[in-house]
């Protein structure tokens, strides 16, 4: 059994335009010591799914289960949720210095959070203990530094700081939120380093929540990829960068810059994401995918197996027949020309050279 | 910090000499002639001559000034016109009277205040936020002599006619005389003051919390698992009160030279009082005395207010 199950997992919001629904029936597993990464652009429902999950979204209509250790997250009480926050899934999020409270000292914020869930702790072991882990994070004279406040680190060290209260209590689940976004590329590195380092030392199971493919090259063992609130493809992580399957995935990695070759044009996806409010039936993607097809605007596509790969799964009904793909975009281009779609949002496509 | 402080300081002292200047200069815009007015309808020119050498009339300007100045600096605020009593002998015994006033209406009023406000941002647009609201935009929108003659009808009035004389009418009674009848004299007083105030800390309360609310510490503080009480009184009012703080030093210092209409509801003798007594009168000394005092009151509260910024937000210490 895996440490965390969620299926079906929907989040909406009432809003004055009407019904937002953030996360559509997303579903996935993370292992014991292993890292899931959660791939998707801003606004695709990666950061609401995990922060509904552990009770910090209000305000949501939720459905759906998610399975903690046994435990299911979705309707419990505020205190059961509150007493896993923290104690057995750790946090960290994009923004180090606006996530650490300004007004006090980092040694004072990670001594509260060991003493919020054991308060036979006494102050001074909590101190020593949050001393001990901004030393394992890496940060130098922690034992005078734990008397700083957030302000007075760089941004690389606040994240580290996070890490290190997100670590206190030993967590079995880490949900790191975007956490290098905010850092200098080297800083970055640096700072996976840490959270790679710690997960090894602890077992502790990471879902990291990034836009960056680079990032989850480095870091995870699989992958789900999200758009529009749910997921498009569920992958190894070899597999995806090397056998991807569904069009979305091909669109993201073809916006990456290619190692030194930077004479290719990069290729964007077209067209900009839907509005999550009265989303219309069939697949989300479909207005910007080149190889839409008829059904692809009338039925929404589950996820399936492709490839025969029992742990590669594709929300696209297009034939595992890679070939297909190129007939499939010609007629697209064909077709727009003949006749321009009026309800799709200025699907242009760049025709060949 | 050090260098900060002898800078407010400094800046402090040059606001203070400059409404030195302003109020000397009441002496001379005033529309009477004082050694006349002092002197009676029928005195003689030699009178008015006596009179006007004895307060040093005669003397050029700046020597005028620098002669006020001194004394003002010595304590010495001169007398008033009428009594001949010294103007700082005045200010003592009405001082405490203004000061019951203020503080206990200003702990009122803050305690009201940021309660309710808080109590409306933990559930922004619920039915406890809209009352709330109307309550505090209620007294806010309620001119403050029109609230003391309210409570001074059905507290003080309507209650002794019905036989309950818990309130007194109005006027002061020292602590000295007990604790009992000072409460009792204050209470009315105090409630006029604070119910009109508590509006504006109501609504800055709100909005504060509200924005720090959104912060993203608070959802670091609620991922620790940390008790949503604690959350929002360590994490989120501890950041929310910098801007109350503010307000509040600057209304109290500002109130701490008068409360002009709530003294005179309730024939409080306290320094609004008597400076309106004064006015009514032209007793200059008394006048400049208490403007004098009530500026000063303003710019120490300011310095305070500082000082109380860099306790409350560390990052302000650096600068």
């Amino acid at each position: 059994m895996a440490l965390l199950e969620v299926r079906d997992l929907r989040v909406a919001f009432n809003t004055p335009d009407g019904v937002l629904e953030a996360v559509r029936g997303l579903s996935f597993d993370v292992d014991r010591g292993s890292t899931l990464a959660i791939v998707g652009e801003s606004g695709s429902g990666k950061s609401v799914a995990t922060q509904t999950i552990t009770g910090l979204t209000s305000g949501a209509r939720v459905s759906g289960s998610a399975r903690f250790d046994g435990t299911e997250l979705i309707g419990a009480s505020s205190e059961v949720l509150r007493t896993i926050r923290g104690a057995r899934i750790g946090m960290i999020f994009q923004d180090p210095l606006s996530s650490l409270h300004p007004y006090y000292t980092v040694g004072w914020q990670i001594v509260e959070m060991i003493r919020a869930h054991d308060r036979s702790v006494s102050t001074a072991a909590a101190r020593r203990r949050a001393a001990d882990l901004l030393g394992v994070v890496g940060i130098p004279h922690a034992r005078t530094r734990i008397d700083d406040y957030p302000h007075q680190f760089s941004g690389g060290m606040r994240q580290r700081v996070m890490i290190a209260m997100a670590m206190a209590l030993d967590p079995v689940l880490l949900i790191a939120d975007e956490p290098t976004t905010a850092l200098d590329v080297t800083v970055q590195a640096q700072v996976l380093a840490v959270m790679r380092r710690l997960q090894e030392d602890f077992g502790t199971a990471i879902i990291l929540i990034t836009h960056d493919l680079g990032v989850v090259a480095e870091m995870s063992d699989e992958v789900v990829v999200m758009y529009a609130g749910s997921a498009m493809e569920r992958a190894a992580r070899r597999t995806l960068f090397y056998a991807n399957h569904h069009p979305y995935s091909e669109g993201l990695l073809g916006s990456l810059p290619a190692r030194g070759g930077a004479r290719d044009r990069l290729t964007p996806i077209l067209g900009v994401p839907p509005s999550l409010i009265g989303l219309p039936a069939g697949c989300p993607f479909a207005p910007r995918c080149p190889y839409a097809f008829a059904r692809c605007w009338s039925e929404t596509p589950p996820l399936r197996m492709v490839f025969d790969d029992p742990a590669h799964t594709s929300a696209c009904w297009l034939t595992t027949v890679l070939g297909d793909r190129e007939s499939l975009r010609a007629a697209r281009v064909q077709r727009e020309l003949d006749q321009p779609r009026a309800s799709t949002p200025a699907p242009r496509v760049e025709v060949g050279p | 910090m050090a260098r900060f402080l002898l800078r407010r300081l400094a800046l402090g002292l040059l606001i203070m000499w400059l409404i030195s200047l302003a109020v000397f200069a009441l002496f001379f815009i005033a529309p009477n002639d004082v050694a006349r007015t002092l002197a009676g309808r029928q005195a003689t020119p030699e009178t008015v001559a006596l009179i006007s050498a004895r307060l040093g009339l005669d003397q050029p300007i700046w020597k005028q000034y620098l002669d006020f100045l001194g004394k003002a600096l010595h304590g010495d605020l001169g007398y008033d016109y009428y009594h001949q009593v010294p103007v700082t002998e005045i200010m003592a015994q009405a001082l405490p009277i203004t000061l019951s006033l203020v503080v206990g209406g200003a702990i009122i009023w803050l305690v009201m205040g940021v309660f309710n406000g808080v109590v409306s941002a933990i559930r922004p647009r619920s039915v406890t936020d809209r009352s709330l609201t109307a309550f505090a935009l209620f007294f806010y929108s309620m001119p403050t002599f029109f609230l003391g003659l309210l409570l001074l009808y059905f507290l003080y009035y309507q209650l002794t006619v019905a036989g309950y004389p818990i309130f007194p009418p109005g006027g002061y009674a020292p602590l000295s005389e007990g604790f009992g009848p000072w409460l009792q004299h204050m209470i009315l007083p105090w409630f006029t003051l604070a119910l009109v105030s508590a509006a504006t800390y109501t609504r800055l309360t709100r909005a504060s919390m509200l924005e720090v609310l959104g912060e993203d510490y608070v959802r670091t503080a609620r991922a620790k698992g940390i008790r949503e009480s604690r959350v929002i009184t360590r994490h989120a009012l501890r950041a929310a009160l910098t801007p109350i703080v503010t307000q509040f030093g600057i209304d109290v210092g500002a109130l701490v030279g008068g409360v002009v209409v709530t003294e005179t509801v309730f024939s409080l003798p306290g320094l609004g009082k008597t400076s309106i007594d004064a006015i009514n009168q032209q007793d200059l000394p008394v006048i400049i005395g208490i403007v004098l005092f009530a500026s000063l009151a303003v710019v120490v509260a300011n310095i305070v207010v500082d000082i109380f910024y860099a306790v409350l937000d560390p990052r302000v210490r650096l600068h």
